[in-house]
């Protein structure tokens, strides 16, 4: 914890957030924008891209370009997979996960969301609201990201008009109530040309809000803005026995990340799901000794108590008890290429827990581009659905509407172990 | 942003944060894998793996073994920095070397001069196998290269050794799947979410010692193609090469014959630090000769088993 007093340009910790949209709407573009004005994209790098713009035959340096990934993209033209950026202003360290918007790619978008605390959605300034841009918010919604960020982008196209920025917000901010999605900002902006992106640029004057750039350097970082239960996971035990050191004789480690709320020594703890209470005698790291841990701290803890305790039980409060259970609701985002069979059963993990779960209903499938209800026998790569899964070992979970960490789960296809799709508990 | 925010809690700083979920990373590796080794050449990134690993598992011992690919084309100052690290964190220490390789036949250089680094890949798959490695913990960072932006931090290999890049796993919230049959293999890289300067500034507040080449000192070297060859037995200076004693550090150590040093006179973790935050050339692009060869190069080596 003494970073703070070593790296004082620092303080305002890390914010990981999202870009979506696709190619055509500049989104590779302002990426390439805002690292190149935060100064992250070195002469090396900016050299080989302008020699590719060169030879493209392109007058400008192709910005878009950085973005440009794998050989096996570049031959198919497209791009498979998120791809994570990173910068830093000094106040804060960034990480963007850029996923494709294609229409086939839910399944990266998913991914790329689960992670976010923010999401940038990117609108062609010309185009308005389009199908993919409520697929983008309705995912970034499902997702639980808390901060949505409408970029009104190429304003450049539409001659700085504010009439058509205040056109297109009035249609998404119509069709986000209809959502539920309540924290949203808009923001016009020219990505080629870096107009209020980390520069104000002279054609929108206009508008007087923040630029993108300020709206990241403020949003709020992930567990800095709500009350939230203590929750921990065991990941690891530790138990070192070492012969010659008797104070170590005893010593039982309980080790893991807090995934939200906070813990102080003498705090009465729970372990679920077995329901056995102790208190907390302490909080060490590498031999130190806290006097709390908080979210997102990867700890040890000790027990007042002996209890038995293993990887994939939980630590919580003792007010705070978690939901344990053997059947589960759910929003599931199916991932794999060979369809969900209902008749089959998976493997389901979530926090550090495994267990085998068998599909009791498929309730509806999601038309993520109408947001109609649909019956649903299978499920198909991208599909998304309400599903009721029977567990074969109690899981301890919360609603992931209120705890993003202890309200997911992945499926896994045991026969290849490929991650095949992504749940939320509702 | 948000009207409706009450009040703020404590959050963690980048570093904080950073170090966190590395550590949470590696407890994974250690609850889900049978049989992992972590990856430690003696250089600065998988330096700051062990520190992780301290930091993860103590005051137990590591739940893997640390495993070194040597080229046999290694700085000594490296080397003699590996043993000695090991043998002051009293962890298990297992080297495999290229060489051995070559003896058996299973590496075969095009040329005497050839560089190694990228058969290491063949020796690395020997070590895997012979140990019945299931994991190996690697201190790749995907700030590196733009193969390595799209990499999972638990990346699955085939049989093979294989990196497929249309079909990894994929990775949502903190849920890692480090699920693998038999010959199968999981490389996990827990710093995946770090830069060159968040490792100098970890190296400055963790206080972490490093081998000496990573600071500036005086060596012979041959300018060739904007990079500075370093003059050395492998690598000898030419007829008609012009060399010059200069003032330089490695940013990057790796075999010899394709890392090169770059002018310096940081002889500090915080000068190098200032000089890394005010750089403008990348890590690699200023110190691997390898990876210049070919757009794709890295790519490639890693479809071939290359960590």
């Amino acid at each position: 914890m003494s970073a703070i007093e070593h790296l004082p340009e620092i303080d305002n910790g890390l914010l990981r957030f999202l870009t979506c949209g696709s190619v055509d709407d500049g989104k590779s573009t302002l990426i390439g924008r805002l690292l190149y004005d935060t100064k992250t994209i070195l002469a090396d790098t900016l050299h080989a891209i302008a020699r590719t713009s060169e030879r493209r035959g392109l007058e400008a340096v192709d910005l878009s370009l950085l973005t440009d990934g794998l050989q096996a993209e570049r031959e198919q033209g497209i791009t498979i997979d998120v791809a994570y950026r990173y910068f830093t202003t000094g106040r804060r360290k960034y990480i963007i996960a850029d996923a494709p918007g294609h229409e086939q790619y839910t399944r990266n978008m998913v991914t790329a969301a689960s992670t976010a605390n923010l999401a940038i959605i990117l609108v062609d300034a010309r185009k308005g609201v389009l199908t993919q841009t409520r697929r983008h918010s309705y995912l970034a919604h499902l997702l639980g990201i808390p901060h949505i960020v409408v970029a009104i982008n190429k304003m450049d196209l539409v001659d700085f008009d504010r009439a058509t920025y205040e056109r297109i917000r009035g249609q998404y901010l119509e069709f986000a109530a209809t959502l539920g999605i309540g924290d949203v900002s808009f923001i016009p902006l020219s990505a080629l040309n870096g107009d209020m992106i980390v520069d104000r640029g002279e054609r929108l004057g206009w508008y007087s809000g923040p630029t993108l750039l300020d709206i990241l350097e403020n949003a709020p970082t992930a567990h800095s803005e709500r009350d939230e239960r203590f929750r921990f996971p065991v990941q690891f035990v530790c138990r070192p026995q070492k012969a010659g050191d008797p104070k170590l004789h005893d010593y039982r480690g309980f080790m893991g990340r807090v995934e939200s709320g906070e813990i102080a020594v003498g705090d009465e703890v729970l372990v679920l799901p077995s329901e056995q209470r102790t208190r907390i005698k302490a909080i060490e790291i590498y031999g130190s000794s806290l006097p709390r841990a908080i979210a997102e701290q990867s700890v040890t803890l000790l027990l007042e108590d002996e209890v038995d305790i293993s990887r994939g039980d939980m630590i919580v409060r003792a007010q705070e008890s978690a939901l344990v259970t053997r059947r589960i609701e759910t929003m599931l985002c199916w991932l794999g290429e060979t369809p969900l069979d209902p008749q089959r059963k998976y493997l389901i993990r979530q926090t550090t827990r495994e267990t085998k779960a068998a599909i009791e209903a498929i309730d509806y499938r999601l038309d993520i581009n109408t947001l109609q209800r649909m019956p649903a026998e299978r499920l198909s790569m991208n599909d998304i659905a309400r599903v009721f899964f029977k567990l074969a070992q109690p899981l301890c979970v919360d609603a992931y509407a209120e705890n993003r960490s202890t309200g997911a789960f992945i499926v896994i296809d045991e026969t290849n172990n490929n991650t095949v799709g992504a749940g939320m508990i509702l | 942003m948000s009207a409706l925010a009450l009040r703020q809690h404590a959050t963690l700083s980048h570093l904080d944060w950073l170090e966190a979920e590395s550590i949470h990373i590696l407890r994974e590796v250690a609850g889900q894998c049978a049989n992992p080794a972590l990856l430690f050449s003696g250089g600065k990134d998988s330096l700051v793996l062990l520190r992780l690993a301290e930091k993860a598992f103590r005051p137990g011992r590591f739940p893997f073994p640390l495993l070194n690919i040597d080229t046999g084309h290694n700085y000594s100052e490296v080397i003699d920095f590996r043993d000695f690290r090991a043998c002051q964190l009293n962890e298990r220490l297992i080297v495999r070397s290229v060489e051995e390789s070559m003896r058996r036949g299973t590496v075969v250089l095009k040329s005497p001069d050839e560089s190694r680094n990228k058969h290491q890949s063949v020796t690395l798959l020997e070590a895997i196998a012979e140990f019945g490695f299931d994991c190996c913990i690697g201190g790749a960072r995907r700030d590196e290269e733009k193969a390595r932006a799209k990499e999972r931090i638990f990346s699955f290999r085939d049989e093979f050794g294989q990196w497929d890049p249309k079909n990894q796993r994929p990775e949502l919230w903190d849920l890692f799947n480090a699920r693998v049959h038999k010959g199968e293999n999981i490389r996990a890289f827990p710093i995946s979410n770090w830069t060159e300067l968040d490792v100098w500034q970890y190296i400055e507040r963790e206080q972490l010692d490093l081998p000496s080449i990573y600071f500036a000192h005086k060596r012979e070297v041959v300018r060739k193609n904007g990079l500075l060859q370093p003059v050395t037995e492998l690598t000898p200076a030419r007829p008609g090469d012009s060399v010059e004693e200069l003032s330089v550090r490695f940013r990057t150590v790796g075999d010899i014959t394709c890392t090169a040093p770059v002018e310096s006179t940081a002889d500090t973790v915080t000068r190098i630090i200032e000089e890394t935050a005010t750089t403008t050339i990348t890590e690699r692009g200023e110190t691997r000769l390898d990876d210049q060869t070919s757009e794709a190069s890295m790519e490639q080596r890693k479809k071939e088993g290359y960590f």
